[in-house]
């Protein structure tokens, strides 16, 4: 099958100079959900903003359908692909939160009454009702990536970039997203995620891709790459910390890479805690 | 007996226009070389708490505010917001609004000029700042051509540059990596061993658990929990009922308990849930 986006040998150099990525391959297809990791400044963000034309490669090429996105305006690519910055400062909002969640809707002409189911489905998963009428700027930044989030969701675009979804969100916030990721995937969207929390990793355990300084140095199955412990090193990555525990008991299958609690207690289940020794209590 | 590093009483605030207080009768105080951990949902009124303690709330951002807060013994009220920045350092939970000056030496720079520290000391306190968070190279680079988790680093140096007694930060690790957030809080804890002073906000709990001594819930503008961060974290039941999550370590030995009718003793860090689980299967 051929890839939907497909990046070949790109390099970017932002004007002052500094390489930001460098001789990046990936291939993403159809249905796909892709986390990019790395440290601080290893250029995940540099890289996601080149599949929507924000940025263009200095050196390679990106297609993404069949578009390049060196030729391709950034109004058509990003009917493809819709993207929830990093940093919602960045991201232009309408005066109040209603627009907004409409706005793209109306961008591509769909109908009123779709545009009106789909921008309840993402009120009703967001609980945004009652900010419908604030004006985005008046709410504080990871309110305002939900808001960034519930918009892209009523568009539903093919691919779905989401940039550190999590910062800043609560518990249940975290499970939202976690619940958004999973429901783009359902309905067979490609969903490309960048993010610093481990737990969300683990929960999705999903093709991980690992960034360090400007270049990929992995690209496989997230229990693969979070037991691979030189890249882990080399990268500053820490698994989850339930993984880390797991990897000390000594009864746990040590051929498994347990990513969530609730994994570790099925298994346990399955293999009938006795037989595995485990609790005796105390 | 010498005065509490901070100390909050009968504190009640509301901001103009709005109907209910955000923060309802709050009492609490650290002792110096504590430090404390404060959790909650998102809107729990945790940033508008850590600007009292600075004095922003209310002299700056205005509203309604009963109750008294006071600082090495002198009340919040009476000191200038400018003479608080001697004592208090304190990193928002937003890094760019922090963010104003041409190069990230003169970043660094600006809140120390403020301060009156001499030229030379300065200089020092920069290279070092820089150390402390991973930036050492970027001094003349434009704050703005920096990645988000680079700009928060930043804003974290700008404050520490200034050595304040009292250390405030608010989300402070949200966009960093995971190696990223451990050097922040091992920051904290070397300031501890000076005897200063720390408060510090996060959503994820497991770090919070492993460094802070105590760690105060809130929730709706109330109090719900204030205690020894062990005391807090082992009472899943309450974190559960407030939307809140345990350290995962925690998570799994109160699950695998319940699941399987045993009691291995609950433990909020990573070392002792693996000896507390590890010797109840023996
Ligand atoms: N300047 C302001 N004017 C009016 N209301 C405000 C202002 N700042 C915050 N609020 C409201 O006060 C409440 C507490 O806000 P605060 O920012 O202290 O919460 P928080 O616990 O820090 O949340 P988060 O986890 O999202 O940072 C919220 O309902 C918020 O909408
Ligand atoms: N506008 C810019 N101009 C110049 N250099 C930049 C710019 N934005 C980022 N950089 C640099 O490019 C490199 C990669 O930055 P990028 O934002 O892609 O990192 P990131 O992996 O997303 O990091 P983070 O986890 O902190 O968000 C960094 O060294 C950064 O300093
Ligand atoms: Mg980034
Ligand atoms: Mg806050």
């Amino acid at each position: 099958m051929e890839p939907y986006i497909s990046v070949k040998n790109v390099s970017h150099k932002y004007p002052n100079g500094v390489t930001a990525i460098k001789d990046i391959n990936l291939d993403i297809h159809e249905g796909e959900v892709v986390a990019i990791l790395g440290s601080n400044g290893s250029g995940k963000t540099t890289l996601v903003k080149h599949f929507n034309g924000l940025l263009k490669p200095t050196k390679g090429e990106i297609t993404v359908g069949t578009m390049n996105t060196k030729k391709e305006r950034i109004s058509k690519l990003s009917s493809q692909v819709g993207y929830v910055f990093q940093n919602p400062n960045h991201q232009t909002f309408l005066p109040s939160v209603r627009q907004e969640l409409a706005y793209g809707c109306k961008n591509l002409k769909m109908a009123e009454e779709d545009i009106e189911t789909r921008v309840q489905k993402a009120i009703d998963l967001f609980q945004l009702k009652e900010r419908l009428d604030d004006n985005p700027f008046d709410l504080n930044s990871s309110q305002r990536k939900e808001v960034a989030m519930a918009s892209i969701m009523a568009v539903s675009p093919k691919v779905i970039v989401l940039d550190e979804p999590t910062t800043g969100q609560d518990h249940k916030g975290c499970k939202r997203v976690l619940e958004l990721v999973r429901m783009f995937k359902r309905e067979g969207h490609i969903v490309v995620l960048i993010t610093h929390d481990m737990h969300l990793i683990g929960e999705l355990n999903c093709r991980t891709v690992v960034m360090n300084q400007s270049e990929k140095i992995a690209d496989d199955h997230a229990s693969v790459v979070f037991s691979d412990k030189g890249i882990m090193e080399e990268a500053g990555l820490q698994p989850p910390q339930i993984t880390q525990f797991a990897n000390q008991i000594t009864s746990f299958d040590e051929t498994k890479t347990y990513l969530t609690v609730e994994s570790i207690i099925e298994w346990m289940k399955a293999n009938k805690e006795e037989d595995v020794k485990v609790g005796t209590g105390s | 007996m010498a005065a509490k590093a901070i100390e909050v009483n009968n504190l009640t605030f509301s901001y103009p226009d709005t109907d209910e207080p955000v923060l309802k009768d709050i009492n609490f105080s650290i002792n110096h070389g504590e430090i404390l951990g404060i959790i909650g949902p998102t809107g729990a009124g945790k940033s508008t708490l850590a600007m009292c303690v600075n004095g922003l709330v209310p002299q700056v951002i205005n509203g309604e505010m009963e109750g008294t807060v006071k600082v090495n013994g002198s009340k919040v009220s009476e000191s200038s917001v400018a003479k608080m920045s001697e004592e208090v350092g304190f990193v928002f939970q937003e890094p760019e609004n922090q963010l104003s000056q041409m190069t990230i030496e003169e970043e660094i720079a600006f809140g120390m000029g403020n301060l009156g520290v001499p030229r030379d000391e300065m200089l020092g306190r920069i290279t070092h700042a820089l150390d402390q968070v991973g930036l050492t190279g970027f001094e003349k680079r434009s704050p703005l051509a920096l990645s988000g988790g680079q700009q928060q680093r930043l804003a974290i140096a700008a404050v520490l540059a200034m050595r304040p007694s009292i250390m405030i930060m608010d989300e402070p690790t949200s966009m960093l990596d995971p190696k990223g957030k451990n050097e922040v809080y091992d920051v904290l804890k070397n300031l501890k061993d000076y005897g200063m002073t720390g408060i510090i906000i996060d959503h994820e709990v497991e770090r919070i658990a492993a460094y802070c001594d105590k760690v105060l819930v809130l929730h709706e503008g109330e109090v719900q929990m204030f205690a020894p961060s062990d005391e807090v974290f082992t009472n899943i039941r309450q974190l559960h009922e407030l939307t809140l999550n345990a350290p995962q370590v925690t998570e799994f030995l109160a699950s695998y308990n319940q699941t399987f009718g045993k009691d291995v003793k609950l433990s909020t860090t990573l070392e002792e849930s693996v000896n507390n689980f590890e010797s109840a299967c023996k």
